[in-house]
């Protein structure tokens, strides 16, 4: 069958930094141990420490976004430094309070932190939080979207590379998965557009919806900001094919991003499991070659991809922010882009800290996810 | 080795051993990471390898000839005679790609934006390198609570989006708007705090795992200053796995640097040309249907990230010992034959393993070396990986 006796030894791969990070001191413990019921006190133990972690991660973030915002001075000069006489500026710096020391300023924004207030943005003067409320919806569909192109394509096609390692098949793939990772997110976004909607004009170029259905929108007692639930909520079908059609082109965008990542880490992670001991034990058994594939590489490889997904939304919000200011998808990353044309720091530094906290929380909630498939990886 | 001396066997009259290509200590040149992985890369791996480097190549080479390819300033808007560009103007003889809406010359510009890109990434890669290595190799060495607060700050920016540091960078540095050298670096630093927790982790790691180490105690017992431990034997050793970060970082720089560009933080028109911020002027164009604003510089930034990270996907690859394709195994094993005890056998192309696969009736997939001493056919990848 295969002479590849000389890599069975490498093991299932702890290869991506990801899976490296959390694999600490894998087994040692783990193997002692008899098996205990899946959800005992140590996997509460362990949640309980992992959701403490949040809180430095998401404190250093707050401090280094703080002093960084502040290094080249007061938001209320930067906002409005050309528009404002000397006196008016220095009012109402005062009124704000960004002539006291930095430090007393810093505390004070902790504190409004924890009472979750962000701050009120200068350009139209509304509380930061307001903005989440009112945008954030939109990010997390177009990253949900997102997630299940780049699932889908990833997953499919990353199998297909690894079944087919070394040959035509892989080599096509692993070109389209390096391509979909070298295109800029908002060039792709303008080059979808341009086809779609420009030369064969079957998708809308930009926006959420069609006029008629914010319209209908409005008609909605309780709206979630999910367009795709509101459109349900109103069980009209044209409303949600209109939804469907503008998202399109946005999630396939930012989708096709993180595929890239995803076909290159599903390819590894099938290999090296493949190549592993226990099927090499089994294909000397005579299992087939997709039964191995479906039933002894699949699942295993499968532990670093959730892991690596977290790191994948830091990359995704990111990426949101380009995507959504290409397709003026009015979300999170639209709205932070506006408020830096307007330079409205305080705006902006909301909604980065914004961002940094979901980050955070989604990697708690994806390590808590692979502790629950993997018992190995608890700590 | 037709002799024997003090540290080896020879055979008298026997020159074969000469020829192997044994405890020669491989030149300097033959140790530069990218030539030693060109060496060793076979296949379609080292196809990649030699596309990812010739489009780096083109680039460099477009960023250091720009004046002399560019028919244009890349803030030119006026002709020689004085006549101004006709904005949004569809490709032509005089502007091969067309004319952006603000009037200036696309090819131009495109051109001039490989060497703003080119330089941004050396600032950006120098920094960071220099900064993450030296905070790797410290905290790593010295321990204590310094390294403590440097991994969970590490680990903090890097789990945050990479894009949004940088903008936050922007900001900082040059507030937002800024001219030729100054945007430049200011994207560049912008950049290398975002890679600079990379650099750290890989070294310290590495420095962590060999302070341990036999060599590092002994130089230690001998009295090797703290200095010298540091540059000769931690540096030298922690040092593998940097080019794979490198080249894969340079390529994020680009796509950081004109994500910047798009969101209107890069560097003003006038005093350079940087393809993010063409396309975030494209933007507009594109649903009118003007498709060469966006499409050239959108292909640039495709082709450069591409090519570079080709180069950096081969040499992990390489690094890796499980995703590099196997060059022979009559190079590992040396030549059979002289290990036989047979005196009738002659060294031939083929040495037993291969007979032995040939007799499994296995296809033969022939890989021709580059050194001539080395010369023999051997059973390929194909067996190694199926």
């Amino acid at each position: 069958m295969s002479n590849s006796t000389a890599v069975t030894s490498a093991g299932p791969s702890a290869g991506t930094p990801a899976s490296a990070r959390n694999a600490k001191g894998d087994g040692a413990a783990s193997a002692a141990k008899p098996r205990r019921n899946r959800l005992s006190g140590g996997f509460f133990r362990f949640i309980l420490t992992r959701f403490l972690l949040i809180i430095p991660t998401v404190f250093i973030l707050v401090t280094i976004v703080f002093f960084v915002m502040r290094a080249t001075g007061d938001p209320i000069s930067a906002a409005m430094g050309g528009r404002l006489t000397p006196d008016e500026l220095q009012r109402r710096i005062h009124a704000a309070g960004y002539d006291r020391p930095l430090i007393v300023q810093y505390l004070d924004y902790l504190g409004g932190l924890l009472r979750g207030d962000l701050g009120t943005t200068l350009t139209d003067n509304q509380p930061v939080i307001s903005i989440l409320v009112r945008y954030g919806a939109a990010t997390f569909e177009l990253a949900f979207l997102a997630l299940i192109v780049a699932l889908v394509i990833g997953i499919g096609l990353g199998r297909i590379a690894a079944r087919h390692r070394d040959r035509a098949a892989d080599a096509g793939i692993r070109v389209f998965a390096i391509l979909c990772y070298a295109t800029p997110v908002f060039f792709l976004g303008l080059m979808l557009k341009l086809i779609f909607a420009v030369w064969i004009n079957v998708l809308p170029p930009s926006g959420r919806s069609d006029l008629a259905s914010e319209m209908q929108f409005n008609r909605l007692v309780s709206p979630t900001g999910f367009y795709i639930i509101d459109a349900l909520q109103l069980g009209n079908m044209t409303v949600l094919a209109d939804v469907l059609r503008h998202a399109v082109l946005p999630a396939l965008a930012l989708g096709l991003l993180t595929a890239g990542v995803f076909i290159r880490l599903v390819r590894t992670n099938v290999i090296s499991t493949y190549n592993s001991g226990y099927v090499e034990a089994a294909r000397s058994r005579g299992v087939s070659e997709k039964r191995l594939l479906d039933k002894h590489a699949w699942r295993p490889a499968l532990i670093p991809i959730i892991t690596v997904m977290g790191m994948q939304i830091a990359l995704m919000l990111a990426g949101a922010v380009l995507t959504e200011t290409t397709f003026e998808w009015k979300g999170l990353g639209f709205m932070l882009s506006t408020y830096l044309k307007a330079r409205d720091f305080v705006a902006v530094q909301g909604i980065v800290i914004l961002i940094a906290i979901i980050v955070a929380v989604v990697n708690f909630i994806v390590d808590v996810v692979a502790a629950l498939i993997d018992p190995r990886v608890r700590y | 080795m037709s002799h024997s001396n003090a540290s080896a066997v020879g055979v008298p009259g026997d020159s074969r051993l000469d020829a192997l290509n044994v405890r020669k200590p491989p030149s300097f040149w033959a140790k530069m990471p990218i030539v030693k992985d060109l060496r060793i890369a076979v296949g379609w791996q080292k196809g990649m390898l030699i596309t990812g480097l010739t489009l780096t190549a083109l680039f460099l080479l477009v960023a250091i000839f720009a004046p002399v390819i560019a028919p244009y300033g890349y803030a030119q808007m006026k002709d020689d005679a004085g006549v101004s560009f006709t904005p949004q103007q569809a490709p032509s003889a005089a502007h091969i790609w067309g004319t952006t809406v603000g009037g200036y010359d696309v090819f131009s510009r495109t051109v001039w934006g490989a060497r703003t890109a080119v330089i941004a990434i050396i600032i950006a890669v120098v920094l960071s390198i220099f900064a993450g290595v030296l905070l790797g190799l410290v905290s790593g060495y010295f321990g204590g609570w310094v390294d403590r607060v440097l991994v969970v700050v590490a680990d903090a920016i890097y789990s945050f989006p990479s894009l949004l540091l940088a903008i936050l960078m922007a900001i900082m540095i040059s507030g937002g708007q800024s001219g030729l050298w100054s945007g430049i670096l200011a994207s560049g630093i912008s950049i290398t705090v975002v890679y600079i927790p990379q650099y750290f982790r890989t070294i310290r790691a590495e420095v962590v795992r060999i302070k341990s180490s036999a060599y590092v105690e002994s130089a230690k017992v001998v009295g090797a200053s703290t200095w010298r431990i540091l540059t000769k034997h931690l540096l030298k050793n922690s040092t593998r796995t940097l080019p794979v970060i490198l080249t894969l970082n340079s390529s994020e720089a680009i796509l950081t640097l004109a994500g910047l560009g798009f969101l209107g933080f890069g560097i003003e028109p006038t005093a350079a040309a940087e393809w993010g911020y063409d396309l975030n002027r494209s933007v507009t164009d594109v649903t009118a249907g003007i498709w060469w604003t966006a499409v050239f510089p959108g292909l640039a930034i495709v082709l450069i990230v591409l090519g570079i990270t080709l180069v950096g996907e081969s040499l992990n690859d390489l690094a890796d010992p499980r995703l590099r394709a196997r060059k022979s195994a009559g190079e590992v094993i040396g030549s059979i034959e002289d290990t036989s005890v047979d005196p009738s056998e002659q060294p031939s192309a083929a040495n037993e393993v291969v007979a032995e696969l040939k007799f499994a009736g296995k296809p033969q997939a022939n890989v021709s070396l580059e050194r001539p001493q080395d010369a023999q056919s051997t059973q390929g990848k194909e067996a190694d990986h199926e």
